[in-house]
């Protein structure tokens, strides 16, 4: 994470400076950040993450005047990333804003995720414990269905059901609307 | 894919430090210049020029206005910049408010009781703001314009901040022509004309500002 930042802000000063070669580099090197970026967060849909990419990565060039040379260049890539996501759902009158910051571009900004966590813990305790510590198996410690159903005497079905109520309940209160599969 | 980032890399131009700053001058200078036209121009100036450059509330006029600009277009170098914060500079903001008030405070409360309703209304307070609020519309057209060649992350927030240098330019360029020379007057009329203009800049940020 140190070394991403000081190696994506040389090549940026590099091709502030007019280096094209260098700043290729950095164009190419973002294109996948970003990508990765917008995959994560767009849950699928292969085409509108291409058309993200295109239009970050031209804003990141036609703007790179913008950039302050004291500042961190992950934090003001990632501004531009989530500016651009935003302003995509917004759009498509999807959300109002982009819940769930538990993974910044570049993981480098501790404070958001660290806020993240806080929230989605304060979401989680809205929630029966029973419910709570069956997320915590299935989706963090990643235990099969089967499994936390036998260690709890339930069917796998209800368990299901059970994550799946609980984690629409988190969406709810975390102010997202519930994932739609088109 | 990797096409659009060797496009992107040939011909690359470098970047001068100083281009938000100066972009921004730009735009607020060319829409300040057309507004002191426009108000010389269409109202003409004051007709008691040459003695009123004596007194100090002619520069009293300027200066505050001028204040308020000087600090909006420093917060506006940073709302221009994605994850970049203004509230270092905006803290500044309070500062030539407070101070013209207090000085329309004590210039109102040393005031013969007869003479107080003249410095506070003058003979324009009507039409003030509104004026000032109608010569803020270049300035702020021009500053619309830089900022959209720059990358502002919060709409409303750059939007109003942006409106607020355009008020104050607006106040800077109709003292040409107002004659006014109440500290209450400025403190009350002329303030409000500069905070029209920057709750209109909020109003139109979101949809004007979006890149």
């Amino acid at each position: 994470m140190q070394t991403a930042e000081a190696d994506l802000k040389a090549l940026m000063l590099a091709g502030l400076a007019g280096d094209a070669a260098a700043y290729r580099l950095l164009l190419e090197s973002l294109q996948q950040q970003l990508a990765a970026f917008f995959r994560r967060r767009l849950a699928g849909d292969l085409s509108e993450v291409d058309d993200l990419v295109q239009e970050a990565l031209i804003a990141i060039h036609t703007r790179r005047g913008t950039y302050d040379r004291s500042q961190l260049f992950t934090a003001w890539t990632y501004a531009i990333a989530r500016y651009k996501l935003i302003d995509h759902f917004r759009r498509k009158g999807r959300a109002k804003s982009v819940p769930l910051e538990d993974q910044a571009l570049f993981v480098a900004d501790e404070s958001s995720s660290v806020e993240a966590r806080l929230d989605i813990e304060r979401a989680m305790a809205t929630l029966p414990a029973a419910t709570q510590s069956l997320i915590r198996d299935i989706k963090l410690r990643e235990f099969s269905n089967a499994e936390a159903a036998a260690s709890r005497n339930m069917s796998e079905t209800a368990a299901k059901v059970a994550v799946h109520r609980g984690i629409k309940k988190l969406m709810t209160f975390l102010g997202a609307e519930p994932e739609k599969r088109p | 894919m990797s096409d659009l980032a060797r496009q992107l890399s040939s011909d690359l131009a470098p970047v001068q430090r100083g281009l938000v700053l100066r972009r921004l001058l730009f735009g607020l200078g060319g829409g300040l210049a057309a507004s002191i036209v426009l108000v010389l121009l269409i109202l003409g100036p004051r007709p008691d020029m040459s003695g009123a450059m004596d007194t100090a509330m002619f520069w009293m006029k300027l200066l505050y206005p001028l204040s308020l600009v000087a600090i909006a277009l420093l917060a506006a170098e940073r709302l221009a910049r994605p994850a970049a914060s203004a509230r270092s500079r905006l803290a500044w903001l309070p500062l030539p408010f407070v101070l013209v008030a207090l000085l329309a405070l004590v210039v109102f409360i040393l005031a013969q009781p007869a003479a107080r309703e003249t410095i506070l209304m003058g003979q324009s307070a009507r039409v003030c703001p509104f004026i000032v609020l109608a010569s803020a519309v270049p300035p702020l057209a021009g500053l619309v314009w830089a900022m959209r060649g720059l990358a502002p992350t919060r709409l409303a927030e750059t939007g109003a901040v942006i409106g607020l240098a355009a008020g104050g330019a607006g106040a800077f360029a109709y003292a040409w022509h107002c004659t006014e020379a109440g500290a209450p007057f400025l403190a009350i009329w002329y303030t409000l004309g500069i905070a029209a203009a920057a709750l209109l800049g909020g109003l139109i940020g979101p949809r004007t500002l979006r890149w």
